[in-house]
């Protein structure tokens, strides 16, 4: 067992937080190393000290039983340590094999030879199985494909040690599998992979062994074989988490439906999409990427506006034909990609929270009134336990789990009747899934409709009251979550 | 050191505002000991008045720099506008409708800016850099290229007198339009929703922000800004002329950029922008006074403009920081 990598004693302080205290880490040839941690464990700052993106304040780190020094990304490349960020760094703007051999593209007479460069590309994508052209613009590509262009491109190097960073946040079941084919080809290769991920079941699937960080100190590192999940959650969170899911104690008996969606179709997009939420319910959604299951609920938002169709709020009919329409009826829209869609990261908690119902913070001459705003903010913050030093603090600078507390204080501002959740709890640890599970309930005890997109099946079968299958941009199948599995479903997506 | 840092960042207006005081109270400090001339009321007052042709025009480019567009059309719409206020009072209509003539002008020209922009899906560069020369050729056309001259007692009073003979009107507009704007910028929900759609125009529009009727009705508050800046100058020059304010669209960028308004949206104040014009104008002032050639003059301007976008760039980099993990 030929030890790779050792990081010794790392310690990486950033103003007002220690992010690293003495944190140690090693890696064996040919393995693969989980890394886990709740948001703000210290994971990513660890990987980002090992990638030459940070430089630590105090340790060591050893490559080959040598001491080395990494001053910067270049030096971590040239030796051999490469790494998959969680947030995609690819230039939308050019093709698969420009972003894969950014500068390392084959010269010829001064001038970069793009017929090679394609060549090249095409000969790596295709020794990793992944079937994408390398002409093709990158932006013009899907999310999950995006993410198996940023791992062909760190492997493009040939890399010993390969750090990967939540890579299947945006895969498929189908491309995940892929990418644990890759990672046993680069093991039998000798290579070795540190893989920092929230989803248990890739932890136990994929790991040998498996670190925990918690608060930026090292807790421990146990066999994957050898350990369970419980013994995990324990060095995580430092308490025993009973269930991942709360219980549901109270049962709606209201049933009339809250909000009732007849055959709404869209070209393209959404055909014959009939469900209906009852008070207190939740609904679950799933579908793999690509399904259309973002999409009907954007039809039912107001973003991709219906060609035909009627929608019922309390056996009303409305017309909800825009966002507007749509938060004017009571309905809210968490969407899947809250940096992107959810949040303004420029700006305060404060003025994220407030932006949807500014009527609620109005003062003298209809003017905006700082106290009011002030006070709203702080008490979502208290009940919501977002981790900030202020209600003022600029949302870029929080984790992902409290950003996504964020967004959702912004929806509850406007006292929604109907809650549609797009993906809630991707990317945040499993402490901050269980908060986010706990407020579902607790609105949905209120009398709210809860609509809940996940791909991940456990969270949707556990969470909801009845399940839609998505496919090819229709429903295909309603079930009651209490009476199935994860094989029935799969049966549904797969056509059988 | 670290104590004076700390109490700069926890106090908020000295955190919006310090680094562009310091930079004045400086400017002030450096202009005082290079010329007797400059720490005079008088002189201190002739600066603000200078100053408020581009700090009125500024005003409402940060109402436009906020949402993430940008507006190089105002200097023709100021043109436009006191050309338009020039022919009304030489047609006979009496001074104060000629000058609400001239801002609907202005409103006019704005609307054309935002509904292009906003409705055709043309950035707003692109817009304004055309209806920049089509404004100007529209004014042009309407004199048959001459100049219209004022005599009109009130529309000169606007731009030259002075209230009990010491504050020029044009301050006093100046602070006024200061006041409004800042307010409806900073403390009601049309401000609100404008600083949201420029920090995030897709997070906006799910939340129910019709960002495109912001967006017009943003494109005529320049307009209209522009107008006010437009029927000063002609005050001030006795006369409506077709080729006046050319270049002004830069200062009024520049102060706005100065003053820490952010080129990318989302990030900016009227107080600020309004330190910025004064900035520049003091540096005006102070170099004249000093009887420094003009070109001297240029320079320095354009070196102010690379340290404001310096300055926007570092900011932005500063905020968008990354998260601890």
């Amino acid at each position: 067992m030929s030890r790779i990598l050792k990081m010794n004693g790392i310690r990486k302080v950033f103003p007002g937080v220690v992010a690293l205290d003495n944190v140690d880490i090693s890696l064996e040839a040919g393995k693969v190393h989980g890394l886990l941690g709740e948001n703000g464990a210290g994971k990513s700052t660890l990987m980002k000290v090992l990638s030459g993106a940070y430089q630590p304040d105090a340790g060591t780190i050893e490559l080959y039983g040598e001491e080395v020094k990494i001053d910067n990304v270049l030096d971590a490349k040239s030796l051999g340590i490469s790494i998959i960020y969680q947030e995609l760094s690819l230039s939308r703007n050019m093709t698969v094999a420009e972003n894969i051999y950014a500068l390392n593209e084959p010269v010829k007479f001064g001038m970069i030879d793009d017929d090679e460069l394609n060549e090249k590309t095409k000969k790596l994508l295709s020794s990793l199985s992944i079937d994408i052209r390398p002409d093709v613009l990158v932006g013009e590509l899907s999310i999950a494909n995006q993410q198996m262009v940023e791992i062909a491109k760190a492997l493009s190097l040939d890399p010993k040690i390969v750090i990967m960073d939540e890579p299947t946040s945006a895969l498929s079941s189908k491309e995940t599998e892929l990418l644990f084919s890759i990672i046993r080809k680069l093991k039998k290769e000798g290579k070795s992979i540190i893989y920092i991920s929230h989803r248990m079941e890739e932890i136990f699937e994929i790991t040998d062994y498996v670190s925990v960080l918690r608060d930026g100190q090292y807790i421990g590192t146990v066999e994957t074989e050898k350990t369970d999940v419980d013994e995990l959650i324990d060095m995580m969170v430092g308490r025993k988490m009973e269930e991942f899911y709360p219980e549901k104690k109270f049962k709606y008996t209201d049933d009339r439906d809250l909000l009732k969606v007849v055959n709404y179709n869209k070209e393209g997009y959404y055909h014959d999409i009939n469900l209906s939420v009852k008070p207190g319910e939740i609904l679950g959604i799933y579908g793999l990427m690509g399904s259309g299951r973002t999409e009907i609920i954007q039809g039912i938002f107001g973003i991709l506006d219906k060609e035909s169709g009627e929608m019922y709020i309390d056996d009303n009919k409305v017309k909800v034909d825009s966002p507007k329409d749509a938060i004017d009826n009571g309905i809210a829209y968490v969407t899947e990609n809250r940096k992107d869609e959810g949040l303004v990261l420029t700006a305060g908690l404060h003025e994220n929270m407030t932006i949807a119902n500014l009527d609620g913070i109005l003062g003298k001459h209809k003017l905006l009134d700082d106290k009011k705003e002030k006070r709203l903010a702080k008490d979502y913050v208290d009940s919501l336990g977002i981790k900030t030093p202020s209600v003022y603090q600029i949302v870029n600078k929080l984790s992902g789990g409290n950003q996504q507390k964020v967004v959702l204080s912004k929806w509850f501002e406007i006292n929604p009747k109907i809650l549609i959740l797009d993906e809630p709890t991707r990317g945040i640890d499993v402490g901050a899934k269980f908060q986010i599970y706990k407020l579902m309930l607790e609105l949905a005890e209120k009398g709210v409709g809860i609509i809940m997109i996940s791909s991940e099946l456990p969270e949707v079968i556990n969470m909801s009251d009845r399940l839609l299958v998505v496919r090819n941009n229709s429903i295909i199948q309603e079930l009651d979550s209490s009476k199935t599995n994860q094989e029935e479903i799969m049966k549904y997506i797969t056509g059988n | 050191m670290n104590k004076i840092k700390s109490y700069f960042q926890s106090n908020r207006i000295l955190r919006n505002y310090g680094g562009v005081l310091i930079a004045l109270i400086g400017l002030f400090a450096l202009f005082s000991i290079l010329s007797p001339f400059f720490l005079n009321t008088n002189n201190l007052l002739t600066v603000l008045s200078q100053v408020s042709i581009i700090a009125i025009m500024a005003f409402g480019m940060t109402f436009v720099l906020m949402i993430g567009e940008i507006d190089l059309s105002v200097g023709s719409i100021a043109a436009v506008s006191s050309l338009v206020l020039g022919m009304s009072l030489a047609s006979g209509i009496p001074g104060m409708v000629a000058v609400i003539i001239a801002l609907i002008a202005g409103g006019i020209a704005g609307f054309v800016n935002g509904m292009v922009g906003a409705k055709l899906n043309i950035p707003s560069f692109i817009v304004t850099v055309a209806t920049m020369g089509i404004f100007r050729g529209v004014g042009y056309a309407l004199t048959d290229s001459r100049p219209v001259p004022i005599d009109n007692e009130f529309i000169l009073a606007i731009g030259n007198g002075k209230l009990f003979d010491i504050v020029p009107y044009t301050v006093i507009i100046m602070v006024i339009l200061l006041v409004v704007f800042q307010v409806l910028l900073g403390k009601t929900r049309f401000g609100r929703r404008a600083k949201m759609s420029g920090g995030n125009k897709t997070a906006a529009e799910y939340v129910g922000i019709d960002t495109k009727k912001l967006q017009v009705k943003i494109f005529m508050i320049s307009g209209v800004a522009a107008a006010v800046s437009g029927i000063i100058l002609a005050s001030r020059l006795y006369s409506s002329q077709p080729n006046v304010a050319e270049g002004y669209e830069l200062d009024a960028i520049a102060a706005a950029v100065l003053g820490g308004t952010s080129l990318s949206g989302g990030y900016g104040t009227v107080i600020g922008t309004f330190i910025g014009a004064i900035i520049m104008g003091v540096i005006n002032n102070g170099m004249n006074l000093m009887r420094l050639p003009y070109f001297y003059q240029l320079i320095v301007k354009g070196l102010i403009i690379i340290v404001a976008v310096y300055l926007d760039v570092r900011n932005k980099k500063r905020i968008l920081g990354s998260k601890g993990d």
